[in-house]
């Protein structure tokens, strides 16, 4: 590689907070146009914004868990510009005086852990929509995302692979929803990315000329598109060309970036102060209130299955990869089942079924799971029948007991029982019998599968082959 | 302190504003005496005075993470130049 | 009845001896005598107004509850938001505005269950000394009607002296109460900064606009002011605090009360009758046990610099929202996006507004920021802490108003430097966030109103109001004529 690849990303992430930034109205994906809003979130004459003050208990846990220090005094600024999803025509947000700054996350990256800094964290409000189809040569803005709680969360330019970037912005998303302070739907626009790529020589101290790229909608998208630039850039650079500084607009569609704005269309945003709010002084109290609400976040909770539980590094990440899969986990382990246990029916079945029904959350109680575990332990059920009343679970809500029952999958372990139906069988099997005599292992197996047979799959695999071999034993 | 014809166009730009030749010429030159005004404040010292944004010294208004009735849809588009299927119609934006 | 006060005719409707309605009567019936030559009003409320009135004379006949205002009838500046009125702020580009919403002011008139006449006449977006950048009509001078009433709150000012209005409330972003009561021969209060809500007040510069009373007499500004201060959690820069009733407050009794006269402020540039007339309230001052000493705000000179770069450049702002997509008007002919911004804020803006625009963007635009705005913000900082230093010495202090009374139509719309200089005795009141009242202390030889200014400390309006009406009590208001009318 003649290049070294410099990543940063800048990544918009929609708070969850029950109302917008500067007004009351709800703060709630979709709703028919214009039906989430009010006076001050459409710009009209006279209004005035106030601050959301959850939106600052938020930006300050994003920042606390991302390890960045909380700015106490900062102020929010007005950024203008003429768009019509922006109402007012200027964007409240924070200029020179974020929020958080000087963070970091630390990544996994081939078994090895790497630190990428976070440059700062600052509040900002969402602009609305504009929906083009069926319009002719009209567009039509709708309102309701205007005035949703922002945080733009900026990265150092330290990524050095699109790998290493999917990989960051995976990291960053499980923190977001592990501190719930954002949904992190892509798909609904509540996390979005840009991407800034510049290459320089291997070996070189200073930067290249960076480009930012836009309309980036997924991760895939944004490995995409990153993989995409640094090919671009490198034949730009072998051809003996120089990298023009330029805004480019990512088309996933047709897997190419182009030109949205050089350096001299760039908007002069004539930020000044916000001079309908007032500043925000963040006290130590306030911190440290909010510093006791973040929960084990996924690096932490990682270390702790690895190091207490002695589970693989590979499941630990399957589990930490969502915070509903990690609580429930430790919830399962905290009311008494093994870990190892509950780890392969969390990364077996249970997901499998969720991917197959989309599901986002188990719709089941972790005692359910630690129920059902506990009856293949009794030998009440075996493993394979597990599975099936497994499967009932997702869509039926009661005990795995009755579960059980509900399909007739209890085995049977009652020696009497199992003993009737061996006598059945070597009667009926007299050759199978012989061969085992001769020594012919085979066989074991063979009359083991008749007496399942018999009993409709419920006996108990381990009883019958104690009681066969028993049997056989003594003939 | 010159303001050239250029500077005025370049602001006009970014004001959203279209100017006539006459226009153009008017505001430059009333531009010009009063940013020429404007620059006796570059006779006082403001080494390290803190800019004042508010009247009187005060921070953190703030509001509660509580929800209150949107309007509805037709209040919101009452005043609307033009409006379609629920939105506010503009020209469509060439991406 | 027109000539009533507003305090005569709330409590002539609270004692029952006469009906809102009479009082609305009048009023409409003086308005529809003089409007046409004044020109007070955009929008007159007529059926309206009387309907209002029939419910309140209602609720006071079946002795229900009432606010304190009852059934006093007024006008609004058309800069603040009425439900489903019409706002226009006097701009071709707000022409059929109809807020969905009432500002704060307009409700709490209404909860006080005043009845509103209508809505007043003003320069563009509030920006103007004159009311001759209305794009509806001029309003003309009720004491001679060949010169203008003063701006912006030209409109406001105009229907209290002609008697259109017992009272109506004014907006002030650097003189635009107080310029207009003193040219119009009334009483006009600039409050300190954050006591009055400016939810619904279509912003001009939000750090600098505040509303305020414009009445007949001190007592109805006391009256008034007690009805619209207050916290208001829409507005982030409302001052959260309890208000005693300043007209309760009210005294004349001023005797020890040390009233400062800054230097800067009497000089060169004023014209002569007006420094007289400043100096022969002085004196009554005096003869009422007040001290009078000579204060120095060295710093006033920058105080209109500053205010032109803040102003500008957050009006530069505010106004970026009329682009014709929400609200008001829209070009007709655009071949796209870019067009139809260009063509409806071309089309849509007078030229004063306009040029204030192109300031204020120039002020904040990249590399100019650090050399303007945030150097006028400095700068205000140092004029406040001018001020506090003279009010370590002086309880308020007395000034001039404007340097001329009220001047011709189209004297001074072709210079705007002009203009501005005209607003040296107003402006760093709203730099420093101060109180202000203005009330005529006497006329000039051509029988004009000469307006003094009386500035107090952040919440001093108690002491401006017992300090002005304690010279009231020695001048003798003088009816004007409106060009033979009266």
């Amino acid at each position: 590689m003649k290049y070294e690849t410099v990543i940063g990303l800048e990544i918009h992430a929609e708070l969850s907070t029950k109302t917008k930034i500067y007004c009351g109205c709800k703060n709630e994906f979709g709703g028919e146009p214009n039906t989430h809003c009010c006076p001050v979130c459409t710009g009209m004459p006279g209004t005035l914004p106030v601050l959301n003050k959850s939106v600052l208990d938020y930006a300050i846990k994003a920042g606390l868990a991302m390890n960045c220090s909380i700015t106490r005094f900062s102020k929010q600024d007005r950024k203008n510009y003429f768009y019509p999803d922006l109402p007012k025509a200027y964007q409240i947000s924070q200029f020179d005086l974020p929020l958080c700054e000087n963070g970091y996350i630390d990544i996994m990256v081939d078994g090895q852990e790497k630190r990428i800094g976070i440059t700062r964290i600052h509040i900002e409000e969402d602009a609305g929509k504009l929906i083009h189809d069926d319009y002719g040569n009209m567009s039509i803005v709708d309102y309701n995302r205007c005035g949703v709680p922002l945080i733009e969360i900026v990265s150092e330019p330290d990524l050095r692979s699109p790998e290493e970037a999917k990989i960051f912005l995976e990291t960053l998303k499980s923190i977001l929803e592990y501190t719930e302070v954002s949904d992190c739907k892509m798909q609904e626009g509540s996390l979005r990315c840009d991407v800034n790529v510049s290459l320089r020589p291997v070996g070189a101290k200073e930067y290249g000329t960076r480009c930012e790229m836009k309309n980036v909608n997924s991760f895939s998208a944004a490995f995409r598109a990153m993989q995409f630039e640094v090919k671009r850039q490198s034949e730009v650079l072998d051809g003996g060309g120089v990298i023009e500084q330029e805004t480019r607009r990512w088309d996933d569609v047709h897997g190419i970036s182009t030109v949205m704005r050089t350096k001299e269309d760039a908007h002069d945003y004539r930020y000044f102060p916000e001079p309908d709010l007032l500043p925000i002084e963040i006290s130590d109290e306030w911190i440290e209130k909010i510093r006791a609400t973040i929960p084990e976040l996924p690096e932490a909770r990682r270390q702790r299955y690895v190091g207490e539980y002695a589970l693989p590094e590979y499941d630990s990440f399957i589990l930490t990869s969502s915070k509903n899969m990690a609580d429930y986990f430790d919830a399962c382990i905290s009311l008494g089942a093994s870990p190892k246990t509950v780890s392969n029916w969390l990364m077996g079945d249970v997901l499998r079924s969720m991917k197959e029904m989309e599901l986002e959350k188990i719709p089941f109680e972790p005692s359910k799971l630690v129920s059902l575990i506990g009856l293949i332990e009794k030998g009440t059920i075996s493993n394979n029948a597990a599975k099936k009343v497994l499967a009932e679970m997702f869509t039926d809500d009661s005990e795995p007991m009755a579960l059980v029952e509900k399909l007739g999958l209890a085995q049977v372990s009652d020696e009497g029982e199992l003993k009737k139906m061996i006598e059945e069988v070597l009667a009926q099997n007299p050759q199978s019998v012989e061969d085992f005599k001769a020594g012919k292992g085979k066989a074991m197996g063979f009359l083991m599968g008749q007496t399942m047979k018999i009993s409709k799959g419920k006996a108990n695999p381990q009883v019958i082959s104690k009681l066969l071999s028993e049997a056989l034993n003594n003939m | 302190m010159k303001i050239t014809k250029e500077e005025v166009l370049h602001v006009a730009k970014l004001a959203k504003l279209n100017l006539s030749e006459e226009e153009t010429d008017t505001l430059r030159s009333d531009m010009e005496s009063i940013i020429e005004f404007a620059n006796t404040l570059s006779e006082l010292d403001t080494e390290g005075v803190v800019p004042t944004a508010h009247a009187r010294y005060m921070v953190n208004a703030f509001r509660e993470d509580v929800i209150k009735e949107s309007y509805k849809e037709e209040d919101i588009l009452k005043n609307a130049p033009l409006a379609e299927d629920g939105g506010f119609a503009v020209p469509k934006v060439v991406e | 009845m027109y000539k009533y006060t507003a305090h005569e005719i709330r409590d002539m409707i609270k004692n029952k001896e006469i009906s809102s309605v009479e009082a609305t009567k009048a009023a409409l019936s003086r308005i529809d005598d003089v409007e046409e030559t004044v020109g007070s009003f955009i929008t007159v409320l007529g059926d309206e107004a009387i309907k209002s009135a029939e419910a309140v004379d209602k609720k006071i006949a079946s002795n229900e509850e009432t606010g304190s205002l009852a059934g006093v009838p007024m006008a609004l500046k058309d800069n603040m938001c009425t439900k489903d009125v019409l706002t226009t702020c006097a701009s071709k580009m707000l022409y059929n505005f109809k807020p969905p919403y009432d500002s704060t002011v307009a409700k709490k008139m209404k909860d006080a269950d005043a009845v509103l006449l209508g809505k007043v006449n003003m320069d563009e977006f509030a920006m103007g000394s004159s009311t001759e950048n209305s794009y509806f009509k001029k309003t003309l001078n009720p004491y001679d009607i060949t010169r203008v009433p003063g701006g912006s709150s030209g409109g406001s000012a105009a229907a209290v002296a002609a008697d259109e209005a017992y009272f109506t409330l004014g907006s002030d972003t650097g003189g635009s109460i107080r310029q207009p009561a003193a040219f119009c021969g009334c009483v006009g209060l600039k409050p300190t900064y954050g006591a009055v809500s400016r939810f619904g007040l279509v912003a001009f510069a939000s750090s600098l606009d505040q509303i305020g009373p414009m009445t007949k007499d001190v007592k109805d500004c006391a009256m008034v002011l007690d009805n619209i201060v207050g916290y208001d959690c829409q507005d982030s820069t409302s001052i959260n605090t309890e208000y005693k009733s300043f007209e309760k407050n009210l005294s004349s009794d001023i005797k020890g009360l040390k009233i400062g006269v800054p230097s800067q402020y009497m000089g060169a540039g004023i014209d002569e009758e007006i420094l007289n007339s400043i100096n022969a309230s002085l004196e009554s001052f005096k003869a009422l046990g007040a001290e009078i000493g000579e204060a120095s705000l060295p710093l006033n000179k920058y105080a209109l610099p500053a205010y032109y770069i803040i102003s500008s450049a957050e009006a530069s702002s505010n106004l970026a929202r009329y682009d014709g997509v929400k609200y008001g008007y829209r070009a007709e002919n655009f071949e796209d996006l870019s067009d139809l911004y260009l063509k409806t804020r071309s089309e849509g803006f007078g030229k004063e507004v306009k040029r204030r625009i192109m300031i204020g963007t120039y002020a904040l635009s990249s590399g100019y920021y650090d050399a303007y705005y945030k150097k006028a913000q400095q700068v205000r900082t140092q004029i406040m802490q001018d001020f506090s230093q003279a009010f370590e010495k002086f309880d308020c202090l007395v000034t001039p108003v404007s340097p001329t009374t009220a001047f011709k139509l189209g004297e001074k719309t072709s210079d705007p430097m002009q203009m501005y200089m005209a607003d040296i005795c107003t402006v760093s009141v709203n730099i420093g966030g101060l109180p202000a009242i203005v009330i005529p202390c006497g006329y000039d030889k051509a029988g004009l109103p000469i307006g003094i200014q009386i500035i107090g400390k952040h919440f001093g309006e108690q002491t401006i109001l017992n300090a002005a009406l304690a010279l009231e009590q020695t001048v003798k208001k003088v009816r004007p004529q409106i060009g033979g009318i009266e």
